[in-house]
């Protein structure tokens, strides 16, 4: 129902904080983009501005190709979800769902008929005549949606909508926001700070650091192809091993001596997921691998993994095996990576090849 | 509660006690007088059971005594004090919630400066201002008004730091869900902050009815006919210097009538706001 466009969004709070620094992104219609980041690096601020909630410093924002840049929320016909859920303590659910619908002059019938059905929707039919204070979390979340969805607008905002919710919970939900938005084909930027959230929800994905993007893109692409350290540290849980290189008399070695022959040219850091390196006991190696004498200082068995948090290579590594593992902390051992699952990064952190 | 053995409950319950009758007899005994006639009350001792003039005494006080104080019926009295008290207490709820919004939730030049300029008026209560203030009346002419006796009473520093310290704790997504929903300034005020204000106001409320009720210096200075007199300067009219010219069986029985609308005003508005606070808290 809308394509959104930002284009060198920037915002600067009076007092000078510079908090987005030239942010720019294109949604497609129907698409669900995610905004993630570390805390404080700008994500709400530039969520606030496509919602017209926060004045922009420079740059434009446009919904289907038109700049809305100075026209409010109303008008922009978003529909917001907060963190906190935001629901008026006084209503009833009917009417913390009806309440736009109504300053909108939307016919009685019609707001009647729109909050049924999305009260069944969101399994909230029981609940419409409570108010928020009787609703569990959970609730209170859904209602939060429905109020959002049942207003049919051109874009959903989500700001950390999941974050006030047990892990359980926030899986179910993040499967259902999912296919809520899907099937509604509304147009959505979502903000949130856990990495698996965004991985799952993200058809654009958008890492942000410090008030720029980092990388943009499909979410799958972003973890093969970090592009920075930033990314590659950020993305992935536990997130990827990176080792610092430094220069020997034969060639680029690390922390601990061990030479490596397959370093590119200008590569700073070395880095290799923990779930693409293994451990190896035996003495036939692939020839093109990383190989590292490591020693086990902790095991930790999740079920159906380990990870081992090895010293290896100058600095601490974390490696994953499938299954229950018979390692021991104190082992001595050696962990192999195929050097197509090496990423290289140079000395400002950027990808190199 | 913590710690509830016997000894502790005795001692809370002693001290609850010991309270209500440091509170509560000076009125039981004026109810006492109001049921006495003249003579029992100027020989004293006054005695400590109600006497037998209740019917009497009332009954003059209400609908006898138009002479005694200056041809002005208690009931008269009684509502000329009500229309103040609720002008007073309407008048600041309004005035004080309405800047309080404004400095709260809008931004414009010179917010602060008026923040600052109703907080200082905070040292500056009516006694001392009244000259000035007595001067403007006469010169609108609203000596004897009831716009006079209202009007300069209505602005409230207090009132408003208390909405302002009130609606600085509504959250801001709050008001940024209101704005996404189509709500203008008015439809928030409306709509969600009245709403949510709903005890503050009631609670307010008694506490602005009784400031008004009590009103003496103001009412004394600013009314000069009988007509407009509120209650407690009847009162203190009743009173005359010589003891024995003064009906004190009377001024008890006024005395206890001008307690009875606070009373109600406490009653109804504390199951107001008490319902409110259940509602809330669910
Ligand atoms: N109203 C404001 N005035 C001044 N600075 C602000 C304001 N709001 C946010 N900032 C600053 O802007 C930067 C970005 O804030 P923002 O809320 O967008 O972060 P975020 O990415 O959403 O973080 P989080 O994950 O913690 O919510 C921060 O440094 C913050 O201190
Ligand atoms: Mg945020």
């Amino acid at each position: 129902m809308a394509t959104v466009d930002l284009n060198e969004v920037k915002k600067v709070y009076p007092g000078g904080v510079e908090a987005v620094k030239g942010v720019s992104i294109a949604i497609p219609d129907k698409a669900l983009c995610v905004l993630v980041g570390p805390s404080g690096c700008g994500k709400s601020t530039l969520l606030r501005m496509i919602a017209g909630l926060e004045t922009i410093s420079a740059g434009t924002v446009a919904f289907d190709g038109k700049v809305v840049n100075t026209i409010g929320p109303t008008e922009r016909d978003i529909a917001m979800v907060f963190q906190n859920y935001a629901l008026y303590p006084h209503m009833k659910v009917y009417d913390n769902m009806a309440y736009g619908l109504r300053n909108r002059g939307t016919p009685r019938d019609e707001i009647d008929r729109r909050v049924r059905s999305t009260a069944e929707m969101l399994e909230l039919s029981g609940l419409l005549d409570r108010r928020p204070r009787e609703l569990s979390g959970g609730q209170r979340q859904r209602v939060a949606m429905g109020r959002a969805v049942v207003r049919d607008p051109k874009v959903f905002l989500f700001d950390e909508p999941l974050s006030n919710l047990d892990a359980k919970l926030r899986g179910q939900m993040r499967v259902e926001i999912k296919n809520l938005q899907r099937s509604l084909g509304v147009t959505s930027v979502y903000v949130t700070h856990d990495q698996l959230e965004a991985m799952t929800l993200a058809d654009v994905l958008v890492v942000m650091n410090g008030g720029l993007v980092e990388q943009s893109g499909a979410a799958l692409d972003i973890y093969e192809r970090p592009a920075s350290t930033f990314v590659a540290s950020f993305i992935g849980a536990p997130p990827m091993n990176l080792l610092p290189l430094v220069g020997g008399q034969a060639g680029p070695a690390l922390g601990d001596g061990t030479t490596v022959g397959l370093a590119p040219a200008g590569a700073a850091t070395i880095g290799f997921r923990p779930e693409d390196a293994d451990i190896e006991f035996g003495t036939d190696l692939p020839s093109d691998a990383l190989v590292l004498p490591a020693s086990v200082e902790a095991v930790e068995p999740v079920g159906a993994e380990s990870f081992l948090h090895c010293q290896a290579g100058g600095g601490r590594i974390v490696v994953r095996v499938a299954g229950r593992t018979r390692v021991s902390v104190g082992d001595r051992l050696r962990v192999v990576c195929v050097a197509a699952k090496l990423h290289w990064f140079d000395q400002a952190g950027r990808r190199v090849g | 509660m913590i710690g509830q053995s016997p000894l502790r409950i005795f001692i809370a319950h002693a001290m609850l006690l010991l309270g209500i009758v440091v509170v509560a007899f000076p009125i039981y005994y004026t109810f006492v007088a109001s049921t006495q006639t003249l003579q029992t009350i100027l020989k004293p001792p006054l005695p400590m059971l109600p006497g037998d003039q209740f019917w009497n005494n009332y009954g003059e006080a209400l609908f006898g005594g138009v002479g005694r104080m200056g041809g002005v019926s208690v009931g008269r009295l009684l509502l000329n004090t009500t229309i103040m008290a609720l002008g007073i207490a309407v008048g600041k709820i309004f005035i004080s919630i309405l800047s309080a919004y404004a400095i709260v939730f809008f931004r414009f030049p010179m917010r602060m400066v008026f923040f600052w300029l109703i907080f200082i008026t905070l040292m500056l209560p009516v006694e001392v201002r009244i000259l000035p203030t007595y001067k403007v009346m006469v010169e609108l002419g609203l000596i004897d008004t009831y716009a006079g006796l209202i009007i300069p009473l209505i602005a409230s520093a207090t009132a408003t730091l208390l909405f302002r310290q009130f609606f600085m704790t509504i959250p801001g997504e709050l008001l940024e869900a209101a704005r996404v929903d189509g709500a203008g300034p008015w439809r928030f005020f409306f709509d969600i902050l009245l709403p949510l204000s709903r005890t503050n106001i009631a609670a307010l409320f008694v506490i602005l009815f009784i400031y008004g009720w009590t009103q003496y210096l103001w009412p004394l200075l600013v009314t000069n006919s009988n007509d407009m007199n509120t209650i407690v300067i009847a009162l203190r009219k009743m009173v005359s210097f010589a003891d024995a010219d003064t009906q004190w069986h009377l001024v008890m029985v006024t005395a206890m009538l001008a307690i009875v609308p606070p009373i109600l005003v406490v009653v109804v508005m504390q199951r107001w706001f008490v319902r409110g606070l259940v509602e809330s808290e669910k």
